[in-house]
This record gives C-alpha cells, structure tokens and sequence, in this order.
C-alpha cells in the first residue's frame, strides 16, 4: 500500500523547514531523519525516558508523542536551538558542562530542553523545584545529584546574564 | 516500535470532524493529545485505519469557568487547567488530581478529556468525573448527547462513547464552599501509574462536622469504585477514631487484583491507609475553604 504524503512546513531552531511525510511519522524520527537533526535521541519510543524532549511552541513534550504532520507551521526548538547565537554553549549547556551533569550524555539532550523550558516559566526554583521539573527524564549515569546541582547552576548563569 | 499505517485527517471544524467520524465508523479513532494513544500506536496495541485530529478544532480548546460550572473543551492540555486559579477555586480537585498526572512535559501535550475518555482504571481523572459525577458531552453527526460521571466507565479502558461518536467536552459543577477535597496516591515512581489512589469529597455543616463523604478508587478496579461512607461520618470531627472505622470499611468493600506491580493484599492495605489520609485531607481542606469564605 501507498501511504499519502503530507506536505509540511515547520519552523525548527530559526529555521524554515519543509517535509513531505507519512501521517505516521513520529516528530522524533522527522527531525533525526528527514532534518538530519540528530541531538534529539530516541530512548525508549513511548514517552518514558524523556530523551526527546524538544520545544513545541516553547513547551517542552516528547518528539516520539507527536506526529510531524502535527506540528505542521508550528515552532519547534531541539538541543541544536540552545546554543547561544556566537555558537558557544547556552546557559544550561553550560552548567550542565561545568557540574559534570551527564556522563554518556545519551539522555542530555532530553535533559537540556526540558530544564531550559523550566527555567523559562521558573527562572529561581528550589533544589526541590528542580528535582520535580526532571521527574520525567530517565538518566542511568549519574545519579540525579550532578543535574540537580546543573539545573541550580544555569538558573544562576542566566540570572547573571541579564543582570 | 513504529505505528502501522493509518488514513490521516485534520478537520478545522466540529462539523468536519463529526462528519470524518461518521464516515469511518469503526475503523475511526480520535487523535487529541496523544500521550496515550500514540505510545498504544507504537507498539502495535492499537491499529486504528483512520486517524481523525481533533487539534485543529478552534473551539475544542476552549475552557470556561462559569459561576456554575468548569467546562472543560477537548483539546485542553493537563498543564493549562491546572494552571488556572479560576477552575482551581471552583473545583479545586481538578488541581489536586492533575499533579498526579504523568510529568509536566506530558501534561504540556496531554489532554484532560482525552485522559477521562481512555478510560484507564489507573487514571486520576476518571476517579474526579465519576466522584463529583461530572458530566461527558458526546457528540456524532447524529447529535449531541450528555453522559453523567457514573454511567460513564463500562470497563478497563472502556467507556461510553461509541463508534462515531467523540467526546468534546467535560464539564463540573462548582462546588460548594463547605466542601473539601483531596486526593493522594501511591506509585512506584512520582508520575508513573498509581498502585492504588483515592479522591475524596466531603461536605461540612455550618458547625465545621460532616454531613456527607464520599470517596472514589482508582487502581483498584476495571473502573473507579465511588463508596459513600456519609453514614459512618456524620457528624465526626477531625480528631475523631471513626474515620479509622470508615477507611477500614472502605478496604473491606473492596476487591483489589494481584497483578506484577502489587498483590491484592498489598493494595487492600495502601487502600485503608490512603482513604485514612485522603478523608482526613478532604476535611481539612474543607475547614480551609469554609474560612476562607470561597
């Protein structure tokens, strides 16, 4: 069988992209294959792990939830967006760089775009505030302590950046 | 870990998603959050060969507190009513339940009516629609009829609606100012399913006692299980051992399953321990809202 092609248009870290998918395309496999957007990793494939995490819209949600052609003229920002402009590492990139907050970094991007989403709408958590925000992303290496610590880290580099 | 091939459609309108449904009949699905549907896709549990998205519907994302009621429109994400300090004051358990709800990221895309309309007995929101007896608008092109919270569940992730039909909007009564509620669950990990979870609604008399006390179950059967323990209560206080007798009533009323998360006896007991708590949380919150005159 033949499967309808849908043609889509997504705005992707700053960027116009145009796609020409099956409905069933799951947003994590469009961006990793169509887009060759390959920071967002694919753990587990049912929304446990949190490894896909990207900004729809500025919300963080899972890319193996969604269908691309559901994201069709809709804003999406992966690890690749968070970046600052001069190319040099953003704020929670940087914390997590500076407090060792990964290890096999295979769950860090997920990390990175869910803790950036949460610093947006909570720029001052509490310890507790910022265990609660990564609840959702699963990380085998390195016991929490070391992203906990980032999370607080980056909230302080980007307090500092605007001061 | 890829979903099968599906037929796509993404109506901007009720009357072309009422219309899509219609003519898919049984082989039509509704695609609203989808944060149970497509991990159900993924793994093949579920097959549907039209998939009909309702997000593009303007007014499916609408929700209005009204001094009468929350109502609560089908694409309205976890994370936005929650988030709403009217639907909190009207009815503050909707609050109390959705942080139990999966992870914020979840919640962002998640919907509360599709969450209510997979019907899972595990779901907090499905023990909220059938505790305070919310009532589900179901809609087909053959029109639009409403079904109470108690005739809504038929069983583990069955529900009212039928073939051609969708569920377009939730809607609760205010409650009234003596009344509190709570809700509290165990689960192996913050966010996961619950082994056992309770929610509770009791309403105080102008002298701060019970009058009536209800509470439903999740977790612990094919659908919640609402119990009525107003006669056991009225008239208690706080301090008072009945609510020991009535959390333990509730734990003998009821027949929880082993399954490889718990045994069923494991789950009896968080049931009496969780409706001790739950009953005792639901009337301070009661004395609160009393006080403070909402």
């Amino acid at each position: 069988m033949s499967e309808t092609l849908f043609d889509i248009q997504v705005l992707v870290n700053g960027m116009l992209r145009n796609g020409r998918v099956p409905a069933r395309r799951l947003l994590s496999d469009f961006l990793r294959h169509d887009l060759q957007l390959t920071g967002t990793h694919v753990g587990c494939e049912h929304g446990v792990c949190g490894a896909c995490t990207v900004l729809l819209n500025g919300k963080a949600v899972r890319a193996c939830l969604l269908f691309a052609v559901s994201v069709d003229r809709q804003e999406i920002v992966t690890v690749e967006g968070l970046k600052n402009v001069d190319g040099t590492l953003g704020a929670v990139q940087q914390a997590f760089h500076e407090c060792h907050g990964l290890q096999c970094g295979f769950c860090t991007p997920g990390f990175l775009t869910t803790v950036s989403a949460f610093l947006d709408e909570n720029p001052h958590p509490t310890e507790e505030e910022a265990r609660e925000a990564i609840a959702g992303n699963l990380c085998r290496c390195t016991g929490y302590q070391n992203i906990v610590k980032s999370v607080m880290r980056a909230a302080e580099i980007r307090s500092l950046a605007k001061s | 870990m890829k979903p099968a091939p599906f037929e796509y459609v993404h109506p901007t309108s009720r009357e072309g998603v009422l219309a899509a449904l219609a003519e898919s009949g049984e082989d039509g699905k509704v695609l609203a959050g989808g944060q149970s549907l497509i991990p159900l896709l993924s793994m093949r549990l579920a097959s549907p060969k039209i998939l009909v998205d309702i997000n593009q519907v303007p007014e499916f994302s609408s929700l209005k507190v009204t001094p009468s009621h929350v109502e609560i429109g089908a694409t309205v994400r976890h994370e936005e009513l929650l988030n709403s300090v009217e639907a909190r004051k009207a009815v503050p358990l909707l609050a109390q339940a959705l942080s139990y709800v999966a992870h914020p990221v979840i919640r962002n895309r998640g919907t509360c009516v599709g969450s209510i309309a997979h019907a899972d007995p595990s779901g907090e929101l499905t023990a909220v629609l059938s505790l305070l007896d919310g009532v589900v608008t179901v809609e087909s092109r053959r029109g639009s009829r409403e079904v109470n919270g108690v005739d809504f569940f038929v069983g583990p992730l069955e529900s009212a609606i039928k073939p051609g039909e969708v569920a377009t909007r939730v809607s609760f009564a205010r409650l009234p100012s003596q009344m509190g509620t709570s809700c509290t669950e165990v689960a192996r990990r913050h966010g996961d399913y619950a082994l056992v979870g309770v929610c509770v609604a009791i309403l105080l008399t102008d002298e701060e006692l019970v009058d009536r006390a209800r509470i439903a179950l999740f977790s612990v059967g094919p659908t919640p299980i609402v119990i009525d323990v107003s006669e056991m209560l009225r008239g208690s206080r706080s301090d008072c051992q009945r609510w020991q007798d009535a959390a333990r009533f509730i734990a003998s009323s009821v027949e929880p399953e082993t399954d490889i998360h718990a045994s069923a006896a494991y789950r009896r007991n968080l049931v009496e321990v969780l409706s001790n708590k739950g009953l005792k949380d639901a009337y301070e919150s009661a004395l609160k809202r009393m006080r403070e005159g909402q």
